[in-house]
């Protein structure tokens, strides 16, 4: 219910929103758990294994009860906490993991048998037979047991991202955040306060302190209206650092527009920020921690910090009666503000025999809360008196304080280890913190305001002065400074279940049984009884769980220890991580000078790396690929092909030892090449093994241009580049990347001569005397367009390789096409260019494939012994030299119509399809519409000595077995004498 | 003259121009680029070769410096990148290699390259989306590089204006990195 007066809400607007099918009404201010409980509804969800109603534990992002759905279709988002969705109107949620509804759920069946569905249960109970599980046993449980539905729609929304910088981050904006942003910002350093509230101030929004003369709400809103008109600080709101990660960065989500309907035009849902940052302060606060008893989970029991924060803050209260139970002075403070907010306390029960009183309520000290009634939502308490009695009280509500937490998670994520302090029961940062960070209030164990706001001051004036930085520490309001009253108490001995960990249903039971079968280690326990797994990572159980394994193994909490924190604190939404880079967008897409000509004529597209290449150019009529593919090398082969080849790697290499560079990298000769003339390379890695293959020509004594092979141009960059700055850094030798400068055409087939005599300008002979097979020069085109040409060929005909400044390539496709109409020019893609190759017998990435050598591929004596080259040493190692090494061989199949599969073994007739008999493999298939019949290439052992055998190619992935034919590789042309025409 | 038409990084004859908010963002093709490394031992004679050339003094690490008709930004240790206008200079690099002679390695690197011109007021808060520089502290005549979307690119901060280089064959997928942080900026 609604209180009269008071809250950080806006009563002059309202929201209307729907909550499991019915609407509500609402304010600007409010989360959608303090609307419900606003309008009396305290059921919100169902428990994850035995289906227990539950309402909200907390106010919080730690809250583990309160999931629902947010939202349907493709922006349904499953557990997301009501605690923390800020109130917009429509706002719709759902409730999860019930079924037929909320108030009846047919699985509560499972509450009944809990004594079979006990930590452990389905590792011992679902053992057999094996097959069973994945497919009926886990389907059923993760039926049954479970959080909420993920969208099966795409999510219509953007998410961003972006980086960065500053010399501070403040890391939540309570009293110590905003004091410490103040004492940064006023000293002009660039800070960056993040905090995950919509409404900066942490707990001085949901406490009634004063500060100084004012109200601990008001000044937190002075105080960032302050720090909002600095230039220096920025104010995220919205955002949570969800991870400390190296070298000073943290990762964090600002929820842009979570808080709306639905994001404005363009705009983002959230933005993942990398934030770089000098010096960090860790102001997260601390957690409050419930105590464990018999039925604690029903809805209307939460913290008391959160009973008092929904009170205070948005002036709701969930029962008009209400109790609490603590082991320390805080929970007094809930009691003295709900009291003072005209909620009726029934009692104040407090496990310290000593406990203070507090007005307007009874005391029960010593006594502890044993058990709780009401179905959907706590309508009774029952309390053992110090004196041993049971006393009943009819309550709605139930405030739990059993102490704080330091909210040490960031703290950890470099492997910090935090230490026990005894002062407060409860853990502390330490050990190695992430680099540069410093711990100020809560999160320090520092839990008055007063000493919130001194050590936010003092921390920031450090952090800054290791920065240079001098700063003036602002005056300290006058606040609250007591000191932390607390004898730790878990959890009430009970035979009843008595929950821990809400989220994952554990109870004291299965923490007893853990100990029990020898799960004691915290990690061990984690991982048996899923304590402080799932979205909220145990921020309220971890403790109470840990606490009771030290008391069942004899040790203390100190020694017992915490598991590990991990990012990320809170979840994050996988659209977060993706940022922009989804869909088509997903990566960098590369496109060729051709491509919007390629495009016009109906190309298929096939990604070569980021490279978009034309695969075919299907025409009118034709129904399958195969007839574009046969047809394209037809027609090269018959008159004239052009294939757009700008993707294949172009290098820059310049120096006075530009040649000498050469000779080393390439394994075969390159010190005596002419200007003018280019030729084939084989490069080694440092073992021996191919690496990549290409051209280098000569256009000056002091320049080349290699190229490499589309997928190894930065690969085989990088490789030079290390040879020159690493090995060979005496040598005179400049290298740059020139790939995309230049638009570059293969003009392949037996008029490739005359079609490129029309684009040539006059005076540039390009007959076979004056420019042979493997020549090169600097040439103008069309009229002045300067270009480069190349005369060289890997679909074995007459070919040439044109390419002119980048700008021209669409126009100069079109020159090409327009000047060869009456050759019958036809554009070839990827397809038909494979083909051609294959029937030519050269090597590309299938048989360049990391394990073969030069000998493998039939270029043994091309690695030079007349000069040293990388890998050449180390190619003639014995284990690669041996007498029935692989040989790069042709395959024909008896029957030319029988596909070859690429991948199939190569075994004798008769031999059995078993890796023993394994003779070798084939690489690259194909139909070749030049011999009519179906041919491969591959590697075969002792291949070269086998030509004329017949052999099998088995795969026993698509179960084909073909029978085949060794033959040369070189199917078409094999003395060459057609490129060299 | 050659009567080839040539075509801007994102497939189109005329620049594109888009203003979101605040910010203008402008394809620029009509830049001519021509890179200059320093011959091993030359690398003084080569600095003051591309002084002469630039009338200003060579960019130091990570800078970029202006003539009156030529710029350069340093893109490596003894290695720049001269720009200029395609329009007076579509021979750039010839013309830089007339220069430099035997002191440089010179490549025409005017097709290599897309560029986008950014102008308008608060581009930080457009760049911080985009790259991991430090808004904070670019000034007029730093040049960086850097990554943009997977891309490795060229930032040079001019006065209440940035270049970015970018490799031309994406020069789409840039673009829309661009246009979708700009809507989501501004």
């Amino acid at each position: 219910m609604r209180l009269s007066t008071g809250g950080q809400i806006d009563r002059a607007r309202q929201l209307s929103f729907r909550f499991d099918g019915r609407y509500y009404k609402g304010h600007p201010g409010d989360t959608l758990a303090s609307a419900l409980m606003a309008n009396g509804v305290r059921l919100m969800g169902r428990s994850f294994k035995y289906h227990r109603p539950r309402g909200v534990l907390t106010a919080g992002s730690d809250e583990p009860n309160a999931l629902v759905e947010l939202r349907s279709g493709g922006r349904q988002e499953p557990n997301t906490r009501a605690t923390v969705t800020e109130l917009f109107d429509g706002l719709r949620a759902a409730p999860q993991n019930a079924w037929p509804s909320l108030k009846f759920d047919a699985l509560a069946i499972n509450d009944r048998l809990s004594n079979f569905l006990t930590a452990g249960f389905y590792y011992k109970t679902f053992m057999w037979p094996a097959a069973f599980w994945e497919k009926l046993y886990e389907p059923i449980i993760r039926r049954a047991a479970g959080l909420g539905v993920i969208a099966t729609k795409p999510d219509p929304d953007a998410y961003d991202k972006g980086f960065l910088h500053c010399d501070l981050l403040i890391i939540g904006a309570g009293p110590s955040g905003l004091m410490a942003a103040l004492t940064a910002g006023r000293a002009g350093a660039r800070v960056i306060v993040a905090d995950e509230d919509f409404r900066m101030g942490g707990r001085l929004n949901a406490e009634t302190y004063a500060l100084s003369d004012m109200a601990g709400s008001n000044w937190a809103a002075q105080t960032v209206a302050e720090l909002a008109s600095l230039p220096n600080v920025r104010l995220m709101p919205r955002m949570t650092v969800f991870g400390a990660f190296d070298h000073g960065i943290y990762g964090a989500v600002e929820r842009v527009a979570d808080h709306l309907p639905t994001p404005p035009e363009g705009k983002p849902r959230q933005t993942l920020w990398r934030i770089y940052t000098q010096r960090t302060l860790l102001c997260a606060g601390a957690l409050e921690r419930p105590i464990a008893f018999a039925n604690n989970d029903r809805p209307g029991i939460m913290t008391a910090s959160a009973l008092r924060a929904y009170v205070n803050r948005w002036a709701v209260a969930p029962a008009e009666t209400v109790a609490v139970f603590t082991n320390n002075d805080d929970g007094h403070r809930t009691a003295t503000d709900l009291i003072a907010k005209g909620v009726k306390v029934a009692a104040l029960i407090d496990t310290r025999p000593d406990a203070p009183a507090v007005a307007g309520t009874e005391l029960l000290a010593g006594a502890q809360v044993i058990d709780t009634a009401g179905r959907l939502g706590l309508t009774a308490i029952t309390v053992r008196l110090a004196n041993g009695r049971t006393r009943k009280l009819a309550v709605g509500a139930l405030g739990v304080a059993g102490g704080w937490n330091p909210n040490v998670a960031l703290t950890c994520h470099q492997r910090g280890r935090p230490a026990w302090d005894a002062r407060i029961a409860a853990f502390t940062p330490a050990g190695d913190l992430p680099p540069g960070m410093r711990i100020a209030g809560a999160a320090g164990g520092q839990f008055s305001t007063h000493a919130a706001l001194a050590t936010g001051a003092e921390k920031a004036a450090q952090a800054l002065s290791d920065l240079g930085i001098t700063a003036t520490r602002p005056d300290l309001p006058q606040a609250e400074d007591a000191p932390v009253k607390i004898t730790p108490f878990w959890h009430v001995k009970t035979d009843k279940r008595a929950w821990l960990d809400f989220q994952n249903d554990v109870t004291v039971k299965d923490v007893k049984l853990a100990h029990q079968e020898g799960f004691r280690a915290v990690e061990h326990l984690k991982r048996y009884t899923t304590l402080g797994m799932a979205t909220d990572q145990g921020k309220t159980s971890n403790m109470g769980g840990l606490a009771v394994m030290a008391e069942l193994t004899g040790q203390t909490i100190a020694q017992t220890g915490t598991t590990m924190f991990r990012p990320p604190y809170t979840p994050v939404a996988m659209g977060a991580l993706a940022g922009r880079a989804t869909g088509p967008q997903f990566r960098p897409t590369r496109l060729t000078p051709s491509h919007h000509w390629a495009r016009e004529q109906g190309a298929v597209f096939v990604e070569v790396g980021m490279w978009l290449r034309a695969q075919w150019f299907p025409r009118p009529g034709e129904t399958t690929w195969r007839e574009s593919v046969d047809r394209e090398v037809r027609a090269t082969r018959g008159s004239v092909g052009v294939c757009d080849v700008t993707t294949l790697g172009k290098i820059d290499v310049q120096g006075r030892d530009a040649a000498a560079f050469l000779n080393r990298i390439y394994c075969n000769g390159f010190a005596k090449l002419a200007v003018g003339r280019v030729r084939y390379g084989l490069m080694l890695r440092e073992d021996g093994i191919a690496f990549d293959d290409g051209t280098a020509a000569r256009l000056a004594e002091d320049h080349f241009v290699v190229t490499t092979t589309t997928a190894n141009a930065v690969p085989v960059y990088r490789h030079m580049e290390f040879a020159r700055q690493c090995l060979w850094h005496e040598m005179d030798v400049q290298l740059i990347s020139t790939t995309e400068a230049w638009a570059q055409y293969a003009i392949a087939g037996p008029n490739a001569r005359r079609l490129l005599q029309k684009l040539v300008d006059p005076g540039i002979d390009v007959s076979n005397e004056a420019f042979p097979f493997m020549a090169c020069a600097e040439i103008t085109i069309c009229n002045g367009c300067p270009a480069r040409l190349f005369r060289i060929s890997f679909s074995g005909e007459l070919a040439y390789e044109l390419a002119v400044p980048t700008r021209y390539g669409d126009a100069l496709i079109r020159r090409i096409m327009a000047e060869g109409a009456e050759f019958d020019v036809t554009p070839y893609g990827t397809e038909a260019l494979g083909v051609m190759r294959i029937e030519k017998g050269h090597a590309a990435g299938n048989e360049l494939n990391g394990t073969t050598t030069a000998l493998n591929l039939g270029m043994g004596r091309m690695v030079s012994t007349k000069k040293d080259s990388i890998g050449a040493v180390l190619s003639r190692r014995e284990g690669l030299t041996t007498s029935d090494a692989l040989n790069l061989v042709g395959f024909r199949p008896k029957d030319p119509q029988a596909r070859i599969p690429a991948g199939a073994h190569l075994l004798e007739t008769g031999a059995k399809a078993v890796a023993a008999n394994d003779l070798g493999y084939v690489t690259s298939a194909c139909y070749s519409p030049t011999l009519e019949s179906h041919i491969a290439i591959g590697f075969l052992k002792n291949g070269q000595e086998r030509m004329g055998e017949h052999l099998r190619a088995a795969s026993p992935l698509t179960g084909e077995d073909v029978e085949i034919e060794i033959v040369s590789a070189h199917f078409v042309d094999p003395e060459g004498e057609r490129l060299r025409a | 003259m050659h009567d080839l038409v040539p075509l801007t990084a994102l497939g189109v004859t005329e620049p594109r121009c888009d203003t979101i908010g605040p910010v203008t963002i402008t394809e620029s093709p009509d830049w001519a680029l021509a890179s200059v490394a320093a011959r091993q031992g030359q690398e003084t004679a080569c600095r003051s070769a591309l002084e002469k050339l630039l009338g200003a003094e060579a960019p130091g690490i990570a800078a970029y410096a202006s003539g009156e008709t030529l710029s350069a930004f340093w893109i490596g240790p003894d290695v720049w990148m001269v720009e200029a206008l395609y329009a007076s200079h579509p021979d750039l690099a010839a013309r830089v290699k007339a220069t430099c002679a035997d002191t440089a390695s010179v490549t025409d690197q005017t097709g290599a390259w897309a560029r986008f011109d950014l102008s308008g007021e608060n581009l930080s808060r457009l760049m911080e989306r985009l790259c991991n520089l430090d808004m904070g502290k670019m000034q007029a005549g730093h040049a960086r590089r850097t990554l943009i979307e997977h891309m490795g690119c060229f930032v040079i901060c001019h006065t209440e204006q940035f270049t970015l280089y970018s490799p031309r064959s994406s020069a789409q997928s840039l673009h829309h990195a661009l246009i979708t942080a700009a809507k989501s900026v501004f």
